[in-house]
């Protein structure tokens, strides 16, 4: 049964695209036909920290305009054989995007067999937003530890029980996940940074990951790279146990405490 | 201060995070409440003290209007409420 995730925040700027690129690309290497779709109509930035940014032809709203048809629109990863992305038009406005038009680019690629449809959303809470976040099955709901970031999440998380095609036909409530990305146990510890239990006291949302404050991701970014195919670094690390736990495995949570420096590591180095 | 207080005092936190969500609990439950309500509540209440004002004469903050969404019963409670001035009690 295929199942469409959306990766939503509200706030701008906390991970939404690295988050979706770390997903999909995860979900597929387990080996299930992924798509990550590029809702950011205007502002599209998925096919750069895809690295796939030279090889785009068309793009949705094509597709949804009858332009072009789907395969001529994905984009295939060349490096994960199950993995495609849809990027967003860089030229049209958000209202280009029409609930029919998304409802058949899903209802099609859930035709052409793919398993997991990933739905990037931009931020805000306009059209392009709330068609991203409308026929999901699952949201994962992207917070940096921080007042604006955490307020916007509990409004979009507001949102999804209220203004989406499963909220509306009364089905199942969308299965709400929260992904902590920027966290930073350090500051945590020292009391300056809101803590997993903070967050989670106050959106009440199953947790899904935490993603550590890393310059790995970055890195990433620049090489066009999804930061989960960096398996040394504790965000690529972070994110597969992420991934693992959306498709059901149990992991511990890692990179989620502060390691004080012993007296021994200080003078040495360690 | 002798040498070994100094190092049983316990240092004061200076961390910000819990005026954060201090800050963001009041936030968030306030507008949990204020979502609940429909967004045509304080037009309607308008209304309201224009029809009785055909009448009588009343301040609009004698009208009060309150939305309660009982969410373990499948019913809300929309709660009018008008305060008449005491020259207006029928006898």
């Amino acid at each position: 049964m295929a199942k469409v995730i959306v990766v939503t925040s509200g706030k701008g700027g906390v991970g939404k695209t690295t988050s979706s690129a770390a997903i999909g690309t995860g979900l597929a290497m387990s080996g299930a036909k992924t798509v990550i779709i590029d809702f950011d109509i205007g502002l599209r930035n998925l096919d750069l920290i895809m690295g796939c940014e030279r090889r785009v032809v068309y793009d949705l709203i094509n597709v949804i305009n009858g332009e072009a048809n789907l395969q001529q629109a994905l984009v295939k990863d060349k490096r994960i054989s199950d993995l495609f992305i849809m990027p967003a038009s860089q030229t049209r406005n958000k209202d280009a995007l029409t609930k029919e038009g998304v409802e058949k680019v899903i209802h099609d690629l859930k035709a052409d067999g793919f398993e997991y449809i990933i739905c990037d959303s931009p931020a805000g809470i306009e059209q392009g937003a709330m068609m991203a976040l409308y026929f999901a099955d699952e949201a994962v709901v992207t917070t940096n530890p921080e007042v604006s970031s955490v307020r916007d999440s509990d409004r979009i998380t507001g949102m999804l029980s209220s203004k989406s095609y499963r909220s509306e036909q009364q089905l199942t409530p969308v299965k709400v996940h929260l992904l902590i990305t920027r966290y930073c146990p350090e500051r945590v510890e020292k009391e300056e940074m809101l803590s997993i239990d903070d967050i989670d006291d106050l959106l009440g949302i199953d947790l899904l990951g935490v993603i550590p404050e890393s310059q790995d991701v970055l890195n990433a970014s620049n090489l066009g790279e999804p930061v989960i195919l960096n398996q040394d670094c504790d965000a690529g690390k972070a994110y597969q146990d992420a991934v693992d736990r959306l498709m059901g495995i149990e992991r511990d949570l890692r990179f989620v405490t502060y390691e004080k420096k012993g007296f021994l590591s200080r003078i040495f180095g360690g | 201060m002798g040498l070994l207080q100094y190092f049983r005092q316990e240092k004061p936190k200076k961390g910000s995070a819990k005026l954060a969500k201090d800050r963001l609990q009041i936030i968030v439950a306030h507008e949990h409440s204020s979502a609940a309500k429909p967004a045509y509540l304080p037009e309607m209440q308008k209304e309201i003290v224009a029809v009785i004002r055909k009448y009588m004469e009343i301040s609009s903050n004698d009208v009060k209007c309150e939305f309660t969404d009982k969410g373990d019963e499948d019913m809300s409670v929309l709660e009018v409420n008008v305060a008449l001035p005491k020259q207006h009690t029928p006898y």
